[in-house]
Parts: structure tokens; C-alpha cells; sequence
């Protein structure tokens, strides 16, 4: 019986518990609410800790794949235990602090870092019955903790002492500031089609059908919008190791870099899982989620995985884009596209909201489509002229040599 | 003392204590540092109000952007990479005199108005203030003008910045 | 509960701290700073008044929003102009830049 309870609504159950033991001791009641929810955002933070390693091995393996061959395979069956051994590596390096370097602040900027991340976890709906907050501004919330994680980019070239640490952060926050906007445009769309910013909302909204499939387009360039936030392949101009050896984090040693790397492998993760709440349909698989919330989480993080297995796939694949292409990109192409397609949506969201669903899909559908079409005709123009161009240059080369 | 109240005063002295670094601190990225101290003390205090909207906007539009840019504009505007020399100017005793005589001014100004120290009435638990938000920016009756001649505005400084701060290429031709 | 006062004491004392800001330091963009001290003071003071009257009223939180978009504009303009005097004069110390004095 008890168990039944625990297995359909685990936090309420341990919550009440809890409160019990505590008032049963004789602490005041907003004390006992304090403290659990302390409790709380605690087992978050460890458990998301604790899945980061096991995200480390993930990504070994995965681009060891990519590139051919087998990766870690020496420590434990498969390499498992192969981020253990990173962890002592890091743990054992000799802490450098640069000469110069502004002490405090040098500090501060890999936790920050990484605090950026771990607040992420607070709006995501892990479950119908977990979460951390229901914020009924949760996808803004996003981008807010995103531009903590901006400015410890900063602080932490700036604390460097450093002038390449300083070249690659100022190309990289302005990357990051610029792919904010078509990111808050394309998570607009969601918001649209669900009627709220709440995470919780936008994923009861894709109980029937799921946001893909509504605005494929959509999903798309917050994808492309995503992985440039993330500082990731090909945008990844911060750690450009063939340019500038580290980027930001060059003057990182130890486990000031390890803060650094897994909290960039955690971002990937954390914003794959956001691609699948906002696009994919979150814990909903055909009514398999009402089962039970660890069920539902599972669901969900298996969708986490499929959107970081994406992400990684075009890192390990696509070539590195240059800063002046990277902006030239953002701000003449994915903009306007995310604006077009904010609008066009909209349009059709007010005209097509009373009709049958049937006709509302097909209908969104079709918008995605033919705006897509458009694109890649009007761009296929633009690669026309400029074959033609190239091509008219050099027979006139060819001809003036004769 | 209730726990809200205690809860404010701390925010209240993190607020006033921060920026009171940003305007005597000699080094001027620590300025900026505590300026966005200051700005996340804000957004708290905007939570406190039940203006949850406004406390996230406050985070994403000052500290992601405004305080950036500031970072940015002093790395851009000095020879070398630390400051030297007296940051206050001659007389900034005269400066102290004539912040508390307008700090005074105000208070005095406040604490003859009857409403002064009322408490605050129950939020209602049901009141979508943020779609209430939505409606008053975009109803003819309330303050659709206001906010479109905010995005104008804003069109306006994105334009003038960009043309104010352009250094063209030397050499080849803009693109 | 928090008396209204509180908070307007807070925002005044706020903004005269940004107002000493603004006339003692000597470099432009430390000008500035003390300058975005005062507008989040006034922010402060509208969403108070807005919560602690009558809360269906939006014109509190609509004006806070428009703040939000002047400071964002005037930020961007000013530095955008100091960075060009820098690129000029070489200086950004306000007291330098007196070309146009008597």
C-alpha cells in the first residue's frame, strides 16, 4: 500500500515524511519547509552530477565511433570506469593560479560556470508529478541562466591575464549574445502552440501530437540556435585548438578545467533534454508515462540522449565556421528565418485554433513546409548567381589567356 | 521580525552594499562586477514584489546584455590593462554632501505622504498577472502606443550604435 | 508583511548613490554605471507602487518595461560614443574631453 503511494508521487511522499520527522523534533514549520526543499535541490544537483560522468564516457565512446575507432576499453569492461580516472587525473594536477591573475574573480568564473548549468534543472518537468519549480516563466528562465553562463566566459578570460584567453572570449560571447535571439524566437514557438511559457505546460500541450511534428522548421533552427549557444562544433570558436590552443579556459589547470569540461558536456545534455520538452514531447511516449514518474523520467532522458546524440553527431562531422561566416549566418539568415516563421505561426495558430485537429496539423505542417521550400529556393537563387558569377570570371580568364 | 522581513533587509544591504563598490572601486571591471551584484539583487527584490515576469527580464536584459556590453566597452577603452591614478574627481566630499541632502530631500518628501507605510494587500492566487501583462502591452485601450514607440526607439539606438561605432575595414571594400 | 516604506527608502537611497556616482568619477563609462544605478532605482520604485496598489492596474509594470528598453538604448548609444571618442582622443577621462570648453 505504502509502496504504492511512493511509486506514483515519490517527492510528495518522501516530502511528507520528512515534515513529520522534523516537526516531530520540534522545528518551526517554514524551518521544515526550508530545509526540504534545501534537500531537494541538493539530490538534484548530485544526481546530475553523478549522470555527468557517466555522460563523459558517452561522449568518449561516441567519438571514438565517429572517428573509426574503439575508444577507452582498457579501464573496466567497455571503459566504464574510465571518467573515474579523469576525475583523479584532474583531482592530482597542480593548481596554477597565473601571475597577475585577479585572484578572486579568476576563481569565481568556473563556478559559475557551472552553476549556470545546474540551474537549468530547476523548471525542467522530469516527470508529471517532478520538478523542481513550476515557474510559469520557465522558457525565459532558460535564457537568463544561459547569460549567467555568458558572463563567466568573460571573467574568466578577463582573470586570465591573458590576450588569447581574451580573443577567444570576446569572439565567443558575441556568438552567444547573437544566438539568443533566434533561440528566444524559435522557443517562442512553443509557447504559441501551447498557450504558456511553463515547461509544464508546453509539455501537457504535446499529450496528443508533439511539436515536431507541428513546426519541424521550428525545431530545426533551435537546434542550430542551441549548439551555438553551447560553444559547440562547428561554432565552437571558444576552444578552437588548432587556433588558439584553449580559448578561454587556456589558463585552467585541473579541476578548474575539469568544472569547466563537465559543465560543458552537462549543457549539451541539459539542452538536448530541453529540445526534446520543447519539441519532442518531453516524458509523453503513446500514454507509456502514466505508468509511473521513474517511468516517465526514463522516457525522458532517453529522448535527452537522442537530442545529445544529435548534437554530438554534427560536432563530430561538420567542419569549424569562421567568426565573420558564424555572424554573417546568424544575423542575415537564422534571424529573419525565426522571425518569418514566429509570425507565420502565430497567423496560423489564431486562424486555424478552432478547426478540427486534424486540419490544425496538416495545416502547421504544410506552413513549415512551404516556408522551407522557399528558403532553400531562394538560397539555391543566391548559389546560382554566384556559381555563375565565379563561372563567367574564369572563362573570361580562360579566354583572355588564349 | 517575520522571516520575509529578514529576508528583505539582507537583499536591501547586499543591494545598497554592492553599489556603493561599483562607484568607489578603483578597478573598473570589479565596477561592473558589482554592478551586476547589484542588478541580481534587483531581480530578487522584483520575486519579493510577485513580479516574477520582470525579475527574469531583469536578469536576461541587464546582466546578459547591459553588463556585458559595459565589460566589453572598458576592455575596449584603455591603453593598458590596469588603472592607474585617482578615479574620484577633486571635491567628491561636495559629491557625499549633495547625495544625502537628495536622499534626505526624498525621504522627507515620502514620509509626509499618508500612504507611506502601508502594507501590502494579499496577492490574489488566481490573478495571471502575466497574461494580464500581455494584454495591457498589446490593447488598443491600454499601452500598445507606449511599447511601440519603445521598439522604435530601440530600432533607433541599434541603428545609431552600429553606425556611431563602425570602423570600416582599411582596404577592401564593405561587404 | 513589508511596509510600502521599505521599499521607496531602499530606492531612494539607491539613487542617491547613483547620483554620487555620476558626479564624482572621472571616466565616462563609470559614468554610466552610476547612471543605470539610478534607472533600476526608479524601476524599483514602479513595481512596488504597482504591487502595493491596486495590482490589476498594469501601468506599473508596463512603464518598468519601457525603463527596461530606454536603459537598454541609452547604454548601447553611450558606449557606442564612448568608444568612439576613445578611438579619437585617445582618452576617455571626462574631464579630458574639452575641445568645445570656453
Amino acid at each position: 500500500m505504502n509502496f504504492w503511494y511512493f511509486w506514483f508521487d515519490p517527492i510528495n511522499f518522501i516530502a511528507r515524511w520528512l515534515t513529520g520527522l522534523l516537526t516531530g523534533w520540534g522545528l518551526a514549520s517554514w524551518l521544515t519547509s526550508l530545509i526540504i526543499q534545501l534537500v531537494g535541490a541538493v539530490v538534484l544537483i548530485s544526481l546530475m552530477m553523478v549522470f555527468d560522468i557517466f555522460l563523459v564516457w558517452v561522449e568518449r565512446k561516441v567519438v571514438a565511433r565517429f572517428q573509426d575507432r574503439l575508444g577507452p576499453n582498457r579501464v573496466g569492461p567497455f571503459g566504464i570506469f574510465q571518467p573515474f580516472a579523469d576525475i583523479v587525473k584532474l583531482i592530482i594536477k597542480e593548481d596554477i593560479t597565473p601571475d597577475g591573475a585577479d585572484k578572486v574573480v579568476y576563481n569565481l568564473a568556473p563556478v559559475l560556470s557551472l552553476m549556470s548549468v545546474l540551474l537549468l534543472w530547476a523548471v525542467m518537468p522530469l516527470a508529471p508529478v517532478i520538478f523542481g519549480v513550476d515557474l510559469n516563466v520557465g522558457a525565459l528562465y532558460i535564457i537568463a541562466a544561459g547569460s549567467i553562463g555568458t558572463l563567466s566566459i568573460i571573467m574568466a578570460a578577463w582573470a586570465s591575464n591573458n590576450k588569447f584567453a581574451l580573443i577567444g572570449a570576446f569572439r565567443q560571447v558575441a556568438v552567444l549574445v547573437s544566438f539568443e535571439i533566434p533561440m528566444i524566437a524559435t522557443m517562442l514557438i512553443p509557447t504559441i502552440l501551447a498557450g504558456s511559457m511553463g515547461m509544464n505546460e508546453i509539455v501537457q500541450g504535446q499529450q496528443t501530437v508533439w511539436y515536431v511534428l507541428l513546426a519541424p522548421l521550428a525545431a530545426l533552427t533551435f537546434l542550430i540556435a542551441a549548439i551555438a549557444e553551447l560553444g559547440r562544433s562547428p561554432f565552437d570558436l571558444n576552444e578552437a585548438e588548432s587556433e588558439i590552443v584553449a580559448g578561454f579556459h587556456i589558463e585552467y589547470t585541473g579541476m578548474k578545467f575539469g568544472l569547466f569540461y563537465a559543465g560543458e558536456l552537462l549543457h549539451a545534455f541539459t539542452f538536448g533534454g530541453f529540445w526534446a520538452i520543447l519539441f519532442l514531447g518531453g516524458y509523453h511516449l503513446f500514454g507509456l508515462e502514466n505508468l509511473g514518474p521513474l517511468v516517465a523520467v526514463l522516457i525522458l532522458f532517453a529522448k535527452a540522449m537522442f537530442g545529445y546524440w544529435v548534437i554530438m553527431w554534427i560536432r563530430y562531422t561538420v567542419m569549424r565556421i569562421r567568426i565573420d561566416q558564424m555572424l554573417a549566418f546568424n544575423w542575415k539568415f537564422l534571424t529573419p528565418v525565426a522571425f518569418v516563421l514566429l509570425m507565420l505561426t502565430a497567423l496560423m495558430n489564431a486562424l486555424l485554433r478552432p478547426a478540427s485537429s486534424g486540419i490544425y496539423i496538416a495545416g502547421m505542417l504544410l506552413t513549415n513546409v512551404v516556408l522551407g521550400w522557399i528558403i532553400v529556393e531562394i538560397l539555391s537563387g543566391f548559389g546560382r548567381r554566384e556559381r555563375q558569377k565565379a563561372e563567367g570570371v574564369a572563362t573570361a580568364a580562360a579566354s583572355a589567356h588564349r | 521580525m517575520t522571516v520575509l522581513q529578514i529576508f528583505f533587509l539582507i537583499v536591501a544591504l547586499v543591494i545598497l552594499g554592492s553599489s556603493l563598490m561599483v562607484v568607489t572601486t578603483r578597478n573598473l571591471i570589479h565596477a561592473a562586477l558589482w554592478l551586476i551584484v547589484t542588478l541580481f539583487g534587483v531581480a530578487v527584490l522584483y520575486a519579493v514584489l510577485n513580479a516574477g515576469f520582470l525579475a527574469v527580464v531583469q536578469v536576461v536584459v541587464y546582466i546578459g546584455a547591459i553588463a556585458i556590453l559595459f565589460i566589453f566597452a572598458v576592455m575596449l577603452t584603455r591603453k593598458e590593462l590596469r588603472d592607474r591614478g585617482p578615479q574620484l574627481n577633486r571635491g567628491w566630499w561636495l559629491n557625499v554632501i549633495i547625495a544625502l541632502l537628495t536622499f534626505g530631500g526624498l525621504f522627507w518628501m515620502l514620509q509626509s505622504w499618508n500612504g507611506f507605510s502601508k502594507t501590502a494587500a494579499a496577492f490574489p492566487s488566481s490573478y495571471d498577472a502575466l497574461g494580464q501583462l500581455g494584454n495591457a502591452l498589446i490593447s488598443p485601450n491600454a499601452f500598445v502606443l507606449p511599447f511601440e514607440v519603445a521598439s522604435v526607439l530601440l530600432l533607433a539606438a541599434l541603428v545609431g550604435a552600429v553606425y556611431i561605432a563602425f570602423n570600416p575595414p582599411s582596404g577592401d571594400s564593405r561587404k | 508583511m513589508i511596509p510600502l516604506s521599505w521599499f521607496l527608502i531602499l530606492s531612494a537611497a539607491l539613487f542617491s548613490i547613483g547620483l554620487f556616482g555620476v558626479l564624482s568619477r572621472k571616466n565616462a563609462v563609470a559614468i554610466l554605471l552610476g547612471i543605470e544605478l539610478m534607472l533600476n532605482a526608479v524601476n524599483i520604485n514602479m513595481v512596488s507602487f504597482w504591487r502595493y496598489g491596486d495590482v490589476s492596474q498594469m501601468a506599473g509594470q508596463v512603464f518598468a518595461i519601457i525603463v527596461f528598453a530606454v536603459a537598454a538604448s541609452e547604454v548601447a548609444v553611450g558606449l557606442a560614443l564612448v568608444i568612439s571618442v576613445y578611438r579619437r582622443r585617445n582618452t576617455v577621462i571626462a574631464e579630458e574631453l574639452d575641445l568645445m570648453k570656453w
